[in-house]
């Protein structure tokens, strides 16, 4: 097996175990520190091992084996157990193999523990992706436009504060868990988006193991809460966006925006299920019951995949929602969007307008780089266009959005 | 494993008599269900007063060691299993004593 061959098998290892092997040695010792250090060290040790030894057959039993291993050697060379029966219970593994549906729930847990309440909310996400999404420091460092040093003691002192303050190790209770569920689908959401728009110059575009989990955990969190409308209202909102993955990046790995997408491509199974939520979620606010920003979002993706050919699509549909959002939240993204569809209701430079209203909070955002570009390429400013493409090229982390903001910079006249 | 619970006063004065009923619910609850160690009421921190004997003689000063618009009124010491059986006890407390309050761990 060729040195790339193993790479590449740890690498899926380490989409595939990571979750399953930290929510496992955490469960087993109680503690999230030595879980996620014996995690990163077997798959270290694979790294050392499989290119002489070969890929085990059962990646994520070898690794769950050596994580042990090497969490039982941290904690004997630390001194950190005393308690010789203790010792002795770690010693001797007897638990038996645990089947499927335990350890789906063992990564449930895991994530309501990375989303406690009594942790802030960046402190949640970038938990998340470290424990459960099983990112690096440096990557979830990128996703939060911070230096990797800052986010490394942000979660050194978030697994600190877990274990001095015995945050608890479990789903919370029925009466909690509508409180609970908001701060874990905004974590999943940014789960996703790291899998939609992944990060990083070696990294691929689209991280289908990362929009795949975030989408499976949001399934789960819905058997969990079947009449919790944002749960739904996410889930639509990952399989209508999902839906579209395979058109979204050409062959030759550059992004296809959603006007130039092969509508027949998309996967009309995932956007009918999406619409089928949807439809769910418009009859609860026929009755009355307010969506929230997830439903809304969803809608939005509704108008979108309805139509057949882009110049079939419901821009004053799309606008009115965008509308309804704002009223909700009010932020500098969603403004942005909105100015999107103003667009093709009401001409580019109405949109320029606005979007340039946002210079101030955006300014460090490529998406708003790259809108300016575009609503001045439609414009015909082609030299202040190619300096807005250059501005977002240099921001853009995802290698399929550089190569397309660099075609489109360069078909500028 | 026990939290200090700490009542923060930011500028509310003294105990409304509504208050300290629902405050005397709330610690029998407290005691009745086993969370019970200690607590206390704490006066404004007027009278406080510091000592420093580390060097070669000791200081005393005369005043609170911070001055703050906020300080502590008081505080529980509760013994419970984790922090979420903590964060719903405070959440009672809070409305009881109506005042802000703040759990933290005993090493």
């Amino acid at each position: 097996m060729s040195l790339v061959d193993v790479r590449e098998a740890i690498a899926q290892a380490q989409h595939k175990e990571w979750a399953r092997v930290v929510a496992s040695l955490t469960r087993r010792f109680g503690d999230l520190d030595i879980a996620e250090e014996a995690t990163a060290g077997a798959f270290a040790t694979a790294l050392e091992r499989w290119p002489t030894d070969g890929v085990p057959p059962n990646p994520g039993g070898w690794l769950t084996t050596t994580a042990k291993r090497n969490a039982i050697d941290r904690l004997r060379r630390e001194n950190k157990r005393e308690d010789k029966h203790k010792e002795a219970q770690m010693l001797h593994d007897d638990d038996p193999p645990e089947p499927l549906g335990a350890v789906d729930d063992e990564r449930l847990r895991l994530i309501f523990t990375c989303c406690h309440p009594a942790l802030a909310m960046e402190t949640r996400v970038a938990l998340t992706l470290r424990m459960v999404g099983g990112l690096t420091v440096p990557e979830i460092a990128r996703a939060f436009l911070v230096s990797e040093s800052t986010m490394g003691r942000r979660i050194t002192r978030a697994k600190d504060k877990i274990r001095a303050a015995h945050i608890p190790y479990r789903v919370p209770s029925a009466e909690d868990l509508p409180a609970r569920v908001s701060g874990v689908l905004a974590v999943l959401f940014l789960v996703f988006n790291e899998g939609y728009l992944a990060s990083g110059p070696d990294t691929d575009p689209l991280r289908h193991d990362l929009t795949a989990e975030a989408i499976r955990l949001t399934r789960l969190i819905r058997g969990l809460l079947p009449q919790d409308g944002e749960v739904a209202g996410l889930l639509a909102l990952m399989l209508l966006t999902e839906a579209r993955r395979t058109a979204r990046v050409s062959a030759l790995g550059e992004l296809i925006a959603l006007d130039e997408q092969d509508r027949g491509a998309w996967d009309t199974a995932l956007v009918a299920e999406g619409h089928r939520l949807v439809r769910e979620r418009l009859a609860a606010s026929a009755a009355g019951v307010t969506p929230g920003r997830y439903q809304i979002l969803a809608a939005i993706n509704a108008v979108h995949t309805s139509a057949r050919d882009v110049r079939d699509t419901d821009w004053s549909q799309v606008l009115a929602l965008y509308d309804q959002l704002v009223g909700l939240d009010p932020s500098p993204i969603v403004r942005l969007n909105r100015a999107i569809a103003v667009a093709e209701l009401d001409g580019p430079q109405v949109a320029l307008a606005s979007v340039d209203g946002l210079e101030d909070e955006l300014a460090g955002y490529h998406a708003y780089h790259a809108t300016r570009a575009d609503l001045l390429r439609r414009l015909g400013c082609s030299q202040k266009s190619r300096a807005a493409y250059d501005r977002a090229i240099e921001l853009a982390g995802n290698t399929a959005e550089t190569a397309y903001l660099t075609r489109r910079r360069d078909q500028l006249g | 494993m026990q939290y200090l619970v700490s009542v923060i006063d930011d500028g509310t004065g003294p105990d409304t008599p509504t208050e300290d009923a629902a405050i005397d619910v709330f610690n029998e609850r407290l005691q009745a269900e086993g969370y019970w160690v200690f607590a206390g009421g704490l006066g404004s921190p007027e009278p406080a007063t510091v000592i420093d004997n580390r060097g070669d003689e000791v200081v005393i000063t005369d005043g609170p060691f911070v001055e703050s618009k906020e300080y502590l009124a008081g505080f529980w010491i509760i013994e419970a299993p984790d922090l979420d059986v903590v964060l719903g006890l405070a959440t009672e407390g809070s409305k009881a004593c109506n005042r802000k309050i703040e759990v933290r761990p005993f090493l």
